[in-house]
């Protein structure tokens, strides 16, 4: 990985110092963003420079982040998008459709609008080129090994095909796909995204093969039809990405046949495997308001519930846009069950439950 | 004199009170619900003018030694920092742009440019003077510890300098404020938390090594032989600040009209009787838009007091609802031209430093109902029961 020029250079280090000497209580950046608002590391920013459909209901945005970012993303990873509407940020997170380094100097993320979504929507419908966005860098561990194995299954549902995408476009980019199975389920052919690219892929590498399923007229693949769809399938690493009854039941399976060290799954909702905390009186802020709460109310909605204004982002652990230092006292991370007691560490408060007193800092 | 309860100075009804609350929670939601694109574009629009001008002033002040450039650079610094301290950085740190989910111009995140961390302001202003308004002995805001402003505070032979105390801390407000939260009385009286304080003299320490090498070493040294001259222009730009905030905070609570409650009032206050505290204790004064924006719309003190964390730009709309509800209620609405309220703080400042048998008492104005004769659903209900000779008589 390349650090960012600024932090490789003595002298542009040290240049930054003065910068910030010379306009604290600020930083440079909140001036040099007056003349380019990508000129600014404050916050991860970047320009919309195309929304190009995909489908009906479904666009690819590319991105131009501005200072700060790193290309340097894993194939399969997702990023964090804030989107102001009416004055007012909203963040989703979304997997990196573009391959790594390559696309010049932008990335890309697949967004399909969801019919209760309306910032999914507005993404596809409603934002215009030029529009600045806030982002938050990349993250995920839904990627594949170096090198990666000789052969794989994907088992992918509607826009869960999107990190496997880069995946796929990475592995084909170095002129290596190998023995590789998507099974692809959408509702309708119309609904199926990256369909014509697909095809094309499947029949310039003999080694892929591209089962398409949809839905309305097939049904859903249950974990049962591999057999069918893939016979070789307990001989492949599987990598899973779709809607939570379709991971579940793909993940109950392999755990029954003792191979769940073989799947691995990427869910866009939090998924609190940590267990509950014990609960306990939250301070917010030193001398603030206190409140009692119990080891399932995570630190963000007691705070939102006691009328206290605190920033969020995605709610699930992604985008540390809520993060608050801990004055004192121990919480617990809901996902990973990680007790954290350190004064002044920083905690995501979405993810954060009370494991005894606590005190934030706001 | 200061009042026990606000029902004493309103003669409002506990229906009548608690009518009010519902009025004004009731403009809350209404703003609350109508914030929006319009409101973001105000605050960037200040944002990007406060962060020009600022520029435009550093850059002016490198030929800070041609005189016009001197006072120009300086008014666009001293404006600038106006700006940030009162617009800005004071409404951003009450947590009234937060709904907008942005890092960059929230409450948790707001440092403002003067030598107070903005922790220890978000303590001593948002808790203590907004909570404890005007309440003799929990409001460190009525004279700062310094200044006597009350009659029912004790009289010392220390008042006798008040008129050059104001005066000095007019000129050094900013760093009056860095030391606020410290809470002086406190630390006279030996009641002062030991590790608290020293934790809050090594962040004033941080603070006010940061500002002092900006404005006092690194912007004159860059300016190489004009050093003195450039020093001289932030100086000034600073001294400029200091005394126009001091100018518009005293006349938020100081002029006649804005009353005092003694700690009974505390007791058992409801949520609409603390809106009741909030509009007597506080002070207006007029102006036209430009002043508004320069003094944080504190001109509007009585609606930031009601609503410290609604969108500043907002006040003047709710202006004319709550005046309108002082008139259906005969709450009395203190306002006047910014002279005339400065000139009342200033007398009271004068004449406080005597005590008070020197002095002659003006009692806080009249309600509107202790001045009128009442209307008949005003009065005291008169008492039905006859006693023994009624019973009787109707038996």
């Amino acid at each position: 990985m390349t650090a960012p020029l600024i932090e490789r250079s003595a002298a542009l280090r040290r240049l930054r110092q003065l910068g910030k000497a010379m306009t604290t209580p600020l930083l440079p950046d909140d001036y040099l963003a007056l003349i380019n608002p990508l000129w600014s590391q404050r916050e991860l920013r970047g320009r919309i420079e195309k929304v190009v459909p995909i489908t009906d209901r479904a666009a690819t945005l590319v991105i131009r982040p501005g200072w700060g970012w790193s290309f340097d993303h894993a194939p399969g990873q997702y990023i964090g998008i804030g989107v102001e509407i009416d004055g007012k940020f909203h963040w989703r997170s979304y997997s990196l459709s573009s391959v790594p380094l390559v696309e010049g100097r932008t990335v890309s993320i697949t967004v399909k609008a969801m019919p209760e979504g309306f910032l999914s929507d507005h993404l596809v419908n409603g934002l215009e080129p030029g529009t600045i966005v806030r982002l938050a860098s990349p993250q995920g561990d839904f990627v594949l090994p170096d090198p990666p194995p000789e052969r794989m299954l994907f088992v992918v549902g509607g826009s869960g095909i999107t990190p496997v995408m880069s995946i796929l476009r990475t592995l084909e980019r170095r002129g290596t796909i190998p023995d590789v199975v998507l099974a692809y389920s959408a509702v309708h052919e119309e609904d199926m995204m990256f369909l014509a690219e697909l095809r094309e892929l499947s029949e310039a590498n003999p080694d892929f093969r591209f089962y398409e399923r949809f839905t309305d007229s097939d049904g859903m693949l249950t974990p049962e039809q591999l057999d069918d769809v893939c016979p070789d399938w307990l001989e492949r690493e599987t990598w899973a990405c779709g809607p939570g009854p379709m991971l579940d039941a793909f993940t109950d399976h392999y755990k029954r046949l003792g191979r769940e060290d073989h799947i691995h799954v990427e869910r866009f909702t939090l998924n609190a495997a940590g267990g509950e905390g014990a609960g306990g009186t939250v301070t917010f802020g030193v001398g603030g308001p206190t409140v009692e709460v119990d080891g399932a109310t995570t630190l963000l909605e007691a705070g939102e519930k006691a009328g206290i204004n605190m920033l969020f982002g995605c709610r699930m652990g992604i985008c540390h846009t809520c993060d608050v230092p801990l004055a004192s006292g121990r919480i617990r991370d809901l996902r990973s069950g990680n007790e954290h007691s350190e004064p002044n560490e920083y905690i995501q408060t979405c993810i954060s439950v009370a494991a005894g007193d606590c005190t934030l800092t706001l | 004199m200061a009042f026990a309860d606000v029902r004493e100075y309103t003669h409002l009804t506990d229906e009548e009170v608690e009518a009010i609350g519902a009025e004004l929670d009731e403009i809350r939601a209404e703003i609350e619900a109508s914030r929006g694109q319009a409101d973001r574009d105000y605050i960037l629009r200040v944002i990007t003018l406060q962060r020009r001008l600022a520029a435009a002033g550093r850059i002016t002040l490198f030929a800070s030694f041609f005189p016009p450039a001197w006072l120009l650079g300086t008014a666009l610094l001293g404006s600038a920092k106006i700006l940030e301290n009162m617009e800005l950085g004071h409404n951003a740190m009450h947590g009234q742009w937060d709904w907008m989910n942005d890092p960059e111009i929230h409450s948790s995140n707001w440092e403002w440019d003067t030598t107070q961390p903005a922790e220890q302001w978000k303590h001593s202003h948002n808790y203590i003077h907004h909570q404890f308004t005007n309440v003799l002995g929990h409001d460190n805001d009525i004279g700062y510890g310094i200044l006597r402003m009350s009659r029912d505070q004790k009289w010392s032979p220390y008042n006798l300098g008040q008129p050059v105390y104001n005066a000095l801390l007019a000129l050094f407000f900013e760093w009056g404020v860095a030391l606020h939260d410290l809470d002086i009385e406190a630390i006279r009286k030996g009641k002062k938390d030991i590790p608290l304080l020293k934790k809050q003299l090594r962040q004033i320490r941080a603070k006010v090594g940061k500002q002092t090498l900006k404005d006092y070493v690194l912007y004159p040294a860059l300016t190489g032989p004009f050093f003195l001259q450039t020093l001289s222009a932030n100086f000034t730009a600073n001294i400029i600040r200091n005394v126009w905030t001091y100018g518009i905070i005293f006349c938020g609570h100081f002029p006649d009209g804005a009353v005092h409650f003694t700690e009974e009032e505390l007791e058992d206050e409801t949520r609409a009787e603390w809106y009741l505290r909030q509009m007597l204790g506080s002070a207006n004064f007029k102006g036209g838009k430009l002043l508004h924006i320069m003094s944080g719309q504190l001109g509007y003190q009585i609606e930031h007091h009601l609503f410290p964390d609604l969108p500043s730009n907002r006040y003047a709309q709710i202006s004319t609802k709550v005046q309108d509800l002082c008139k259906r209620y005969d709450i009395p609405y203190t306002t006047g031209p910014l002279w005339k309220q400065y000139g009342q703080t200033l007398r009271t400042i004068m004449k406080l430093s005597l005590p008070n048998r020197r002095t002659e008492d003006n009692p806080a104005p009249l309600s509107p109902r202790q001045t009128r004769r009442l209307r008949d659903d005003e009065r005291q209900i008169r008492r039905s029961e006859l006693g023994k000779w009624s019973g009787a008589a109707s038996a």
